[in-house]
């Protein structure tokens, strides 16, 4: 079809911030306190926000008569091309926060270049989200070093939070195999492109959070493929049951 | 760097608009807040295009069911679009509309270096809107709503929304 290399370089952008969003809301009414509570569903509604505009974008451009919500809803698990980093659970406020820095600081990168995408729409919404991309990598960067150069037990929590999610850092910069003829066309972004500026980034915060760098050269891949983890099946039952109890039901 | 809100709004249709307020701060119209970028009236039907504040934000799709809502009152048919470009930014909040926001227990939004220093905590300048001082702190950078931060005045004590500056 007509625009399928363009939807699916849409989708491995809007799936990053849909399921990090899902993750997010998550924690809505469970955060460790009033203020991080508020924060994180904060920017669980942002992301969603932000998938919202991708999708209907993508719905647009598909053949098929499909809206925003047949996209987050209705597509079995090896169609969502999130990264594996994104789907990793809550297993506590540090991993939460690592996955977060880890994520917004990549997010930031490539929404500065997707900003002057030849792709009108793409533009539009990356300049619209980067205002509020910045706030997210501001609030997790800070939290980083708040809990790195805190109490013994939260420097060794996050330390093993970013020691164990470090792992999945490296598939952010893996293009898609359609996306280079986009790349060429000035609408797709080259990914690889950003992989030093981000790791210097990173590690420049990691360093002020008095934490070690991870020096694991083996990296995991496979999400923007389609090929997840044990953790996205269980995550979709929960983002999708409403539609798939109840086809067409609407708020 | 600063865009200019262009505007192309047909003045008969002021007077209504300005009657339809945010859902979450309703002391502000639409019109103050600065996020209807078109308003005109074709063949008879009202065309209008407003642009979301912050992407998620759950309020924009109460705004647009209100502006349908206030002109179906005065017997018109009106029709909202979301436009996303150029972003909206909190320098299209009219001054009128930042009285509003002050007078509701809202802090306006500050210049945006300013608001860097306030919202890194470097400096005490965000005013508490209950009893006038700059002795305040931010409690968290997410407030009530997406577009908050919450503050709290360390002399009356008093805790605070303030606007965040969006550019």
């Amino acid at each position: 079809m007509k625009n399928d290399n363009l939807i699916q370089y849409i989708y491995s952008i809007a799936d990053n911030a849909l399921i990090l969003g899902q993750r997010l809301s998550e924690l809505c009414g469970h955060g460790p306190s009033l203020e991080t509570d508020i924060g994180i569903t904060n920017m669980a509604l942002d992301l969603l926000g932000q998938t919202r505009s991708y999708f209907q974008y993508a719905a647009k451009l598909s053949e098929e008569d499909i809206t925003e919500d047949d996209l987050a809803y209705l597509r079995t698990e090896r169609q969502y091309r999130n990264v594996l980093l994104v789907e990793q659970p809550n297993r506590d406020f540090a991993y939460v926060i690592t996955r977060q820095f880890l994520f917004d600081a990549f997010h930031l990168l490539l929404l500065q270049k997707l900003q002057n995408s030849a792709d009108e729409t793409l533009s539009a919404i990356a300049k619209k989200s980067i205002k509020e991309v910045s706030y997210h990598f501001r609030f997790s960067s800070d939290w980083v070093k708040r809990l790195g150069d805190g109490t013994d037990k939260s420097h060794a929590k996050i330390q093993d939070a970013v020691d164990n999610l470090w792992t999945y850092t490296d598939e952010l910069f893996h293009n898609l195999g359609t996306d280079s003829e986009l790349i060429e066309k000035g609408i797709a972004i080259d990914l690889t492109k950003l992989k030093e500026e981000y790791y210097n980034k990173i590690k420049e915060i990691i360093s002020e959070a008095t934490l070690s760098i991870p020096e694991s050269k083996y990296f995991q891949k496979g999400g923007k493929k389609g090929i997840h983890t044990e953790h996205m099946g269980y995550l979709l039952a929960d983002l999708q049951y409403m539609q798939r109890t109840y086809p067409n039901m609407k708020w | 760097m600063t865009v200019k809100l262009e505007q192309h709004i047909d003045p008969s249709l002021i007077p209504v608009l300005q009657e339809v307020y945010d859902p979450e701060i309703p002391v502000l119209s639409l019109m103050d807040m600065g996020v209807v970028r078109y308003a005109q009236l074709i063949d008879g039907k009202v065309k209008i295009k407003i642009t979301p504040t912050y992407s998620g934000c759950p309020a924009m799709d109460v705004m647009a069911d209100d502006i349908v809502a206030a002109f179906a009152e005065q017997d018109m048919e009106a029709d909202v679009e979301l436009v996303l470009s150029p972003a909206w930014t909190t320098d299209w909040i009219t001054e009128k509309g930042k009285k509003a926001l002050e007078k509701y227990g809202i802090a306006a939004p500050l210049e945006e270096k300013l608001d860097k220093a306030a919202l890194l905590g470097n400096e005490k300048i965000v005013k508490c809107t209950n009893c006038g001082s700059t002795n305040t702190k931010m409690i968290s950078q997410f407030g009530s709503t997406a577009c908050k931060a919450l503050f709290q005045c360390e002399d009356c004590q008093e805790p605070f929304d303030y606007f965040k500056c969006l550019k």
